[in-house]
């Protein structure tokens, strides 16, 4: 049935949907272009044969490394058919600016936001594009690989401590 | 009032004397009433809580130490535990209630995570709430057993046996405006 979907978004935007293929738990998988996945949600959200009411988990990652840098990856669910499946996408690091899908999925509102925390990626379209987790004195998007392992930013000033293993000194050293 | 009396050093010393031996007097009846009257504020952010449900209630029962009532407010608490996890977001809010808190006041960090940050070695996890607040008792586990947080509790009340209680505290500073910070 998956494969049925993916087979059907391949041969309705034959430009747009590229490479699938069967992802880790059997779920089938595409790669989208970044300047359509808007359309392509629409179009799985509102078709009566897909009915893909529901992005459980949106969600990016880093390949440091990589040419387009990053990927925003969207796991969608259809209640109606019980089908699940991911569509992949490409952004770089020069231009990380994707198209919302808020618009079409309401719930995707904060995985963008978490999107944009993490990642530093820009979702054009969404509605109220802010830092979830961090605070807005935050500097950096700390899930980006080149981001410092222990790169803290402490919101008020902290206090000398005497630290039994690696002795006195400023707390902001580590 | 500069009378001859004063002047005279051995009547001097020995009213000293005297007044020391009220002051330890006085200091020793608070210590006693303080310790068996720890109002707990139990700031509660992670995992740990649960641990702390189980030692607040009646099997392991805080109360038999004095140390009963949850105050949800910090002005009515002497006792901050501050139990889980304090991320970096949290420390404004953790160290504005310590300093809504009326002196004397005691804290105690609930936990690994509260005493030195726990296994979050990462962006967003305080390292220890001593960095932002002093600490009287380090209870650690993950979550500590609630033998180990009654034990903490019986450390803080020596402790608080042992500190100098005056009936009429001398007005004392706030961290806030302890040196070093802007």
């Amino acid at each position: 049935m998956a494969k049925a979907v993916i087979d059907a978004l391949v041969a309705r935007f034959p430009d747009a949907v590229y490479d699938p293929y069967v992802g880790v738990g059997g779920d089938d998988c595409a790669f989208v272009q970044r300047d359509r996945i808007d359309e392509v949600a629409r179009f799985l959200k509102t078709d009566p044969a897909m009915r893909f009411d529901l992005a459980p988990y949106i969600t990016a990652v880093d390949y440091l490394g990589q040419d387009p840098r990053f990927e925003v990856v969207y796991n969608l669910l259809s209640l109606a058919n019980n089908v699940r499946i991911r569509l992949r996408v490409k952004v770089p690091e020069a231009d990380p600016v994707v198209k919302s899908v808020t618009p079409v999925w309401r719930g995707a509102d904060w995985f963008e936001r978490y999107c944009f925390d993490m990642y530093g990626l820009r979702f054009t379209g969404h509605p109220d594009l802010r830092r979830l987790f961090m605070y807005d004195e935050f500097v950096g998007h700390p899930l980006r690989k080149d981001y410092p392992l222990r790169g803290r930013q402490p919101l008020v000033p902290e206090r000398e401590v005497h630290d039994l293993f690696r002795g006195p000194g400023p707390a902001t050293r580590d | 009032m500069a009378s001859e009396i004063d002047v005279i050093p051995a009547l001097t010393t020995r009213r000293d004397e005297a007044q020391g031996w009220l002051e330890g007097i006085v200091s020793k009846g608070l210590g006693w009433a303080r310790k068996y009257s720890l109002f707990q504020y139990p700031f509660v952010t992670a995992c740990c809580g649960m641990e702390y449900m189980t030692v607040a209630s009646a099997r392991y029962d805080l109360d038999r130490f004095g140390a009963a009532l949850p105050r949800f407010s910090p002005r009515q608490a002497d006792l901050l535990m501050v139990v889980g996890t304090v991320n970096c977001k949290q420390a404004p809010i953790l160290q504005r209630v310590y300093e809504q808190m009326a002196e004397p006041k005691w804290v105690i960090a609930f936990g690994v995570c509260a005493s030195s940050g726990g296994f979050y070695d990462n962006y967003a996890t305080v390292q220890g709430i001593d960095r932002i607040v002093p600490v009287d008792v380090y209870i650690p586990g993950c979550p500590p057993r609630p033998e180990q947080v009654l034990d903490g509790i019986i450390l803080l009340q020596k402790k608080i046996q042992d500190q100098q209680h005056k009936l009429i505290a001398p007005s004392l500073p706030v961290i806030g405006q302890a040196p070093g910070r802007p």
